[in-house]
């Protein structure tokens, strides 16, 4: 234990910044961390340790070595003792998920061998955190990867991952043993295309869109074997857990959502777009403040990305569970911020415009109900003077959620669901003519 | 055991067949695809049925013009076959 523990990831090195600041593309970050305004639960740099582009005698030299045995069946038992949630959104236990896929290989005279995916695609364009984790840290997903692998009993292995990561994936397969025993798919750069069943449907047959799924991807998934389709951040945790165990995990978060999290943070300029790792359960008002938003300088805030929910800068805890007044579930780890002088209304109108146009325009009320909630939305924004078109915009949401093959529609809905709550005063405002905020187009 | 009509959203195409064999069970959205009475979330997908509806089910499942229905059999406290959440990334989303 104290072996394995004496090589954990401990304090930054010199010249290392525990912030990637990130624009986009992946490229190595320079810019130091503003010292933070605010008391601020700091946390050491987990899955980031190892610097900047991590090359394979850097990491390990960071993390220790690396056992491919790690991925033994104790593995599974590991997952379920850290608490280790989903980190592209879902937050759905990561050992529940691996097990179910372990379980029904077994099943029948023939054993279909399980396939595991590292499912790097970002399709939300306000996150960035798994394209950074990719270009500096490949080598701790791959890790995670062989090692739930492993514990499949010898899974298939794929990396799924948009354009700009795949040069850092390729080349740390190519100068890692077994690295050839992964398959790498590049993933299109649509909003959708991280969605499981639209990853399997991609590897197998070129398309990445949503499927009808009447069984689940860990019974059958990938050309019919059990499938799990997991984020790369989940897996570079997999692979720490592997490494340093379950309890050294839980030192950092809270007993209900232990560990840590990358969070994408952005805001209005000249807020810098970072990728800060976080505590569970970190305090939403202290994450915007080490990233150079103190209290006051925002609105409100996108908490989850494009699906998620709109909160106000109050004391909210970032973590999948806890009293809903004040815990806002962080999704795939998407901050944004709204600066004071912009419209809520307006910025929802857009986001909801997007994704109506990011709709795979296969279900019926997806492809209709979501072009409907933007046009009435936009109508808001715009000023029109019309108080039916609040209730309109509600009964739309409630007419489309839950129907459809992926979880797109009730996102969508969701996200609505919130600024109808949050930016509740500005509805009232536009509908008499007038937005409170000095950039809103209803002024 | 529980009896669930399952509507794959992928290959409907708002026919309406399925609405006039089971007007106490599905009504028509705005755009006519059928919506579940009175279920809300994954029930509007996964429809539960009662044993009076299941033969007019039965028969919906096989007149559907875009076979998009087809019944499914489940014990009631069964999640459905879905990994929560999903969305976009993983959505799940991620999907």
């Amino acid at each position: 234990m104290s072996q394995a523990r004496d090589t954990r990831p401990s304090a930054p090195r010199d010249g290392y910044q525990d912030a990637y600041r990130d624009d986009f593309n992946g490229t190595v970050p320079t810019a130091p961390l503003q010292a933070p305004q605010h008391a601020s639960p700091r946390q050491e740099p987990r899955l980031l340790a190892a610097g900047p582009e991590a090359d394979w005698a850097r990491h390990l030299e960071a993390f220790g070595p690396w056992e491919p045995q790690a991925g033994g069946p104790g593995l599974l038992d590991a997952l379920g003792a850290s608490g280790l949630t989903g980190r592209g959104g879902a937050a759905f236990e990561t050992w529940r998920k691996a097990t179910a896929a372990a379980g029904t290989g077994k099943k029948g005279v023939f054993t279909a061998r399980p396939v595991v995916i590292a499912n790097g695609a970002e399709g939300e364009p306000l996150s960035f955190k798994d394209r950074t984790l990719l270009a500096h840290a490949p080598h701790l997903v791959l890790d995670g990867l062989f090692a739930l692998g492993g514990a499949l009993g010898g899974a298939g292995l794929y990396v799924y991952a948009p354009a700009v990561t795949l040069p850092p994936v390729q080349q740390a397969l190519a100068e890692r043993p077994g690295g050839k025993r992964v398959r790498v798919v590049q993933s299109p750069e649509t909003f959708i295309s991280g969605e499981s069943s639209a990853v399997v449907n991609m590897i197998g047959n070129g398309a990445a869109v949503p499927t009808d799924q009447r069984r689940r991807l860990s019974e059958s998934g990938l050309h019919g074997r059990p499938t799990l389709v997991v984020n790369v951040e989940t897996l570079a945790q997999v692979a720490l857990i592997a490494r340093y165990g379950a309890p050294w995990f839980r030192e950092a978060g809270t007993p209900t959502d232990p560990g840590t999290r990358l969070v994408s943070v952005s805001g209005p300029a000249p807020v810098r777009d970072v990728v800060l790792e976080v505590p569970g359960g970190a305090d939403l008002s202290a994450v915007l403040a080490e990233a150079g938003m103190p209290s006051g300088s925002v609105s409100a805030v996108l908490v989850g990305g494009y699906h998620g929910r709109w909160v106000r800068p109050a004391e909210h805890a970032l973590s999948p569970v806890g009293p809903p007044a004040r815990t806002v579930r962080p999704g795939a780890g998407v901050i944004h911020a709204l600066g004071t002088d912009a419209c809520g209304i307006q910025a929802t109108a857009g986001i909801v415009s997007y994704l109506a146009g990011q709709s795979a325009r296969q279900c019926g009320p997806c492809m209709f109900g979501l072009p409907a909630m933007a046009s009435v939305l936009n109508r808001i924004a715009g000023g029109e003077r019309n108080p039916r078109l609040t209730a309109e915009l509600d009964r739309l949401g409630r007419l489309v959620s839950g129907r459809g093959a992926c979880r797109h529609p009730e996102g969508t809905t969701g996200l609505v669901g919130s600024a109808l709550e949050v930016f509740a005063a500005d509805f009232r405002a536009h509908l008499s003519g007038y937005c409170a905020a000095p950039g809103g187009a209803a002024a | 055991m529980k009896t669930y009509l399952h509507i794959d959203w992928t290959s409907c195409d708002g026919r309406g067949l399925c609405t006039e064999l089971l007007p106490g069970v599905l009504d028509r959205d705005d755009w006519g695809y059928p919506v579940a009475r009175g279920k809300a979330g994954r029930e509007r997908t996964d429809v539960p049925l009662r044993d009076a509806d299941r033969e007019a089910a039965e028969e919906a499942v096989f007149l559907c013009p875009k076979l998009a229905l087809s019944l499914q059999q489940r014990a009631a406290q069964e999640p459905a076959p879905r990994t929560p959440g999903g969305g976009a990334r993983d959505t799940g989303t991620r999907h």
